[in-house]
C-alpha cells in the first residue's frame, strides 16, 4: 500500500465519523494549548524578572552595606545587625580597582520640594554623573549634573519627568530654580519616562549631587554604590576587589555586602526556568489524557467498523496493513490536534498581553516542539492497542458483523 | 486448481463440538463452474471461507494451485487472497464513502498499484460488469443488483483465477439475480474458475458441476462420475 493510499483512506475514515474525530481533536489541542499558555506565563515571568535586573545595567556590581547572611539575593534581603557606613572615601577607595570601569554612589531618602506654590514629596537620589551611564538613562533636556564630582556639592538637580510636569506644567524647567528640602537647587536636566524599574517609579525622582544629599539627610551614610566592571569578565574580579578594599578601609571587619547583577539574574533565571518546566510537565499530563482518550474512542471505531476490517482483509490486506491504517489515524489525530493546539495556544497568549501588555507571552521552542512530539508519540501508543485489536479481528466473524 | 483432502471444520461451542465440515474431499479442476447448494447450516459458507483462505481447517489438507495453504504464513495468504481469489457476498459489501471506482480501486490500493493504472483497470471490470455510467455513484446511489455488479468488477479487478460467491443473489429480485448469474457465466467463458453459493435451485441447477451438502458433509457431486 502507498503512503499517500494509507493517508487519504485514514483520512477518509476520519472525515466520515466528524463528531468523533473533532472529539478527539479537541482532547489533543487542550492539552498542546495548556502546554503553550502554561509554558508562556511561565516565560513571560521570567522574562520580566531578568529584563528588570538587566534594566540596572551591565556587568554590574552592587556593594551594600552590612553582612548579609544569604549570598546572591536581591534588595530586600535580611541585614544582619547595624554596620559601620559606607562613605564616600569607601567609594573613592574603589575607583581605584583596576577591575572597575566607573561607580556611583548612591543616597536615597524621602524629601519635599515646591516650587511657587506646588509642593510634593518625592524620592531623592544623591548620586554623581556616572549614575546615568551606568544605568543608561536618556535625558529628555540638559545634563545630569553637569561636572559634579565625587565630593562635590552644588546646588543642582534633575527631576524625574513626572516631577517636571507637575511643577512646570508647561514650562521649560531648565535653568529655574526650586526648593529642595531646606536648600535651593536650580534644574540641569530632566530624564525621559522611563516607568518603574525594580519597584522605583524613575519618574517620580529628584536628582542632586551625592554630597548635596548627604548634606540634605544630614548624614555621611551611603545606601549603596553601584560600579560597572570592566566587562563581564572582570565582574569576579572586581566583586573580590571591592570585597577586599572596603574590609581593609573598615580595620579587617567584613561588614559590606557585594552582589553582582549576573548571580542574581542566574538565580531568578534558574527559579523561573524550573517553574517553567514544571508547568510543561503538568500541562503535559493532559496530553497522556488525550491519548487515553483517542486510545478509548478508536476502540469504539474499531468495534463499529468491523466489516470494513472484514473486508480489508478478504481483499488481502495484511495485518500489517491494518495497522499501518489505524495508526495513520490516531497519528492523524494528534498531530492535526497538535497544530489546532498550537493556534489556541498563541490566541490565548494573544488575549493574555491585551490584559498584561506589560508582560510578553510567548511560550519557549522547546515547550511547541515538546508539546507537538508529545501528542503525536501519545497518539501513536494509544492508537496501537485499538489498531492491533482491528488486525487481530476474524474476517470472517467481522464481515458477518459479528 | 483446488484439492481438499479429508477437510474438517470443528466449533467447539460450549462443551459441544459442531461439525461445520465434515471430511470434505474435493477436486476443481480450473475454469470449472460450480454450484454449492444445501440447507441452512449445512457448512456451504464454511468451505468457501476456507477455499478463500478467510478461514483454515481444523483437518485436512488445502491445496490451492498445489500449494498445501496451511504452511503459508499471514502474508502470503493475504497475497494469495490478492491475486488468486474475488469474493462477492450476499451483502455487497461496499464501503459507502467511496464511489464504484474506488470501491473497484480498494484491492489494486492494497497491492500498492500506481493510481494512473488503478484507474484504467477500474474502468475496464466496470465495463466488464456494464457500469461505466456509473462508475461515480456512491453504493447508496445505486440499485442492489448494480451494487452486486461493483462488487463483481472489485473481485476481477485483481485478475484472478478463483471466484468465490456466497449467495450474491440472495439479497435480489429475480430479475438483477439472473443479470448476476449471467455476469458470472460470462467471466467463466473467459476462463474464470467460479464457485457459487446458493438457495435457489433454478440458479445451482446452471452451474456445470452441482455439489450439495448436508451437515457438513458433500452429499452429492455431480461432477464425480
Ligand atoms: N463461528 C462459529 N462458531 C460456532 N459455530 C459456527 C460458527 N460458524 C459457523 N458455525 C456453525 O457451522 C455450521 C455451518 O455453518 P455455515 O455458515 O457454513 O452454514 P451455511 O451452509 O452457510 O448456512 P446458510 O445457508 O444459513 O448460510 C452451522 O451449524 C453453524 O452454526
Ligand atoms: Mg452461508
Amino acid at each position: 500500500m502507498r503512503l499517500l493510499d494509507c493517508n487519504r483512506l485514514a483520512g477518509g475514515a476520519l472525515l466520515r465519523a466528524p463528531a468523533r474525530t473533532f472529539m478527539m481533536l479537541l482532547a489533543t489541542a487542550i492539552g498542546v494549548a495548556a502546554v503553550v499558555v502554561l509554558t508562556s506565563l511561565g516565560e513571560a515571568a521570567r522574562r520580566f524578572v531578568t529584563d528588570e535586573f538587566r534594566s540596572l545595567g551591565t556587568n554590574l556590581i552592587i556593594v551594600l552595606p552590612g553582612r548579609s547572611e544569604t549570598s546572591g539575593l536581591g534588595p530586600g534581603m535580611v541585614i544582619a545587625a547595624t554596620p559601620r557606613d559606607l562613605t564616600l572615601d569607601d567609594a573613592r577607595a574603589l575607583q581605584r580597582s583596576p577591575y572597575i570601569r566607573r561607580l556611583a554612589p548612591v543616597v536615597v531618602g524621602e524629601v519635599s520640594v515646591s516650587r511657587g506654590g506646588l509642593e510634593r514629596e518625592v524620592t531623592l537620589l544623591g548620586t554623581t554623573p556616572e549614575f546615568r551611564v551606568i544605568r543608561q538613562w536618556h535625558m529628555a533636556m540638559g545634563e545630569f549634573l553637569p561636572n559634579v564630582g565625587l565630593e562635590q556639592a552644588a546646588p543642582l538637580c534633575v527631576l524625574g519627568a513626572t516631577v517636571s510636569n507637575e511643577l512646570f506644567r508647561r514650562e521649560s524647567p531648565l535653568g529655574r530654580w526650586l526648593r529642595v528640602g531646606d536648600r535651593r537647587c536650580r534644574v540641569s536636566g530632566v530624564l525621559e519616562p522611563q516607568g518603574r524599574s525594580i519597584g522605583v517609579d524613575v519618574d517620580e525622582v529628584v536628582i542632586v549631587p551625592v554630597v548635596t544629599a548627604q548634606q540634605l539627610f544630614d548624614s555621611p551614610g551611603l545606601f549603596r554604590i553601584i560600579a560597572q566592571a570592566k566587562g563581564r569578565a572582570a565582574i569576579e574580579a572586581a566583586k573580590r576587589d571591592a570585597r577586599r578594599i572596603i574590609t581593609a578601609r573598615h580595620y579587617g571587619e567584613e561588614d559590606i555586602t557585594v552582589i553582582t547583577q549576573d548571580a542574581v539574574l542566574a538565580t531568578f533565571d534558574g527559579i523561573f526556568g524550573n517553574l517553567t518546566r514544571a508547568l510543561a510537565g503538568i500541562a503535559s499530563i493532559s496530553l497522556v489524557v488525550a491519548g487515553v482518550l483517542i486510545m478509548n474512542v478508536m476502540l469504539i471505531a474499531v468495534s463499529q467498523r468491523t466489516s470494513e476490517v472484514g473486508l480489508l482483509k478478504a481483499l488481502g490486506a495484511t495485518r500489517r496493513q491494518i495497522i499501518a491504517l489505524f495508526l495513520t489515524e490516531a497519528i492523524f489525530l494528534a498531530g492535526l490536534g497538535a497544530c489546532v493546539g498550537i493556534i489556541f495556544g498563541y490566541l490565548i497568549d494573544a488575549l493574555l498581553v491585551l490584559f498584561y501588555p506589560d508582560l510578553d507571552f510567548r511560550p519557549p521552542s522547546w515547550a511547541v516542539l515538546g508539546a507537538v512530539l508529545t501528542a503525536v508519540a501519545a497518539g501513536t501508543f494509544f492508537g496501537i492497542l485499538p489498531a492491533r485489536r482491528a488486525a487481530e479481528l476474524d474476517p470472517i466473524a467481522a464481515l458477518a458483523g459479528r | 486448481m483446488i484439492e481438499l483432502i479429508e477437510v474438517c471444520r470443528d466449533y467447539v461451542v460450549g462443551d459441544q463440538v459442531v461439525h461445520a465440515l465434515d471430511h470434505v474431499s474435493l477436486r476443481i479442476p480450473a475454469g470449472d463452474y460450480v454450484s454449492i447448494m444445501g440447507p441452512s447450516g449445512s457448512g456451504k459458507s464454511t468451505l468457501l471461507n476456507i477455499l478463500g483462505l478467510m478461514d483454515r481447517p481444523t483437518a485436512g489438507i488445502y491445496r490451492l494451485d498445489g500449494v498445501d495453504t496451511s504452511t503459508m504464513n499471514d502474508e502470503e495468504l493475504a497475497h494469495a487472497r490478492q491475486h488468486q481469489i474475488g469474493f462477492v457476498f450476499q451483502s455487497f459489501h461496499l464501503v459507502p464513502r467511496l464511489n464504484a471506482l474506488e470501491n473497484v480501486e480498494l484491492p489494486m490500493i492494497l497491492a500498492g498499484i500506481p493510481p494512473k493504472q488503478r484507474h484504467s483497470r477500474s474502468l475496464g471490470a466496470l465495463a466488464k460488469v456494464g457500469l461505466s455510467k456509473r462508475a461515480d455513484h456512491r453504493p447508496n446511489q445505486l440499485s442492489g443488483g448494480e451494487r452486486q455488479r461493483v462488487a463483481i468488477a472489485r473481485a476481477i479487478v485483481m485478475q484472478p483465477k478463483l471466484l468465490l460467491a456466497d449467495e450474491p443473489t440472495g439479497n435480489l429480485d429475480s430479475k438483477s439475480g439472473g443479470e448476476i448469474i449471467a455476469i458470472l457465466e460470462q467471466l467463466n467463458g473467459q476462463g474464470l474458475t467460479v464457485l457459487v453459493v446458493t438457495h435457489d435451485p433454478a440458479i445451482g441447477g446452471r452451474a456445470r458441476r452441482q455439489l450439495q451438502f448436508r451437515d457438513g458433509r458433500l452429499l452429492h457431486d455431480s461432477g464425480q462420475s
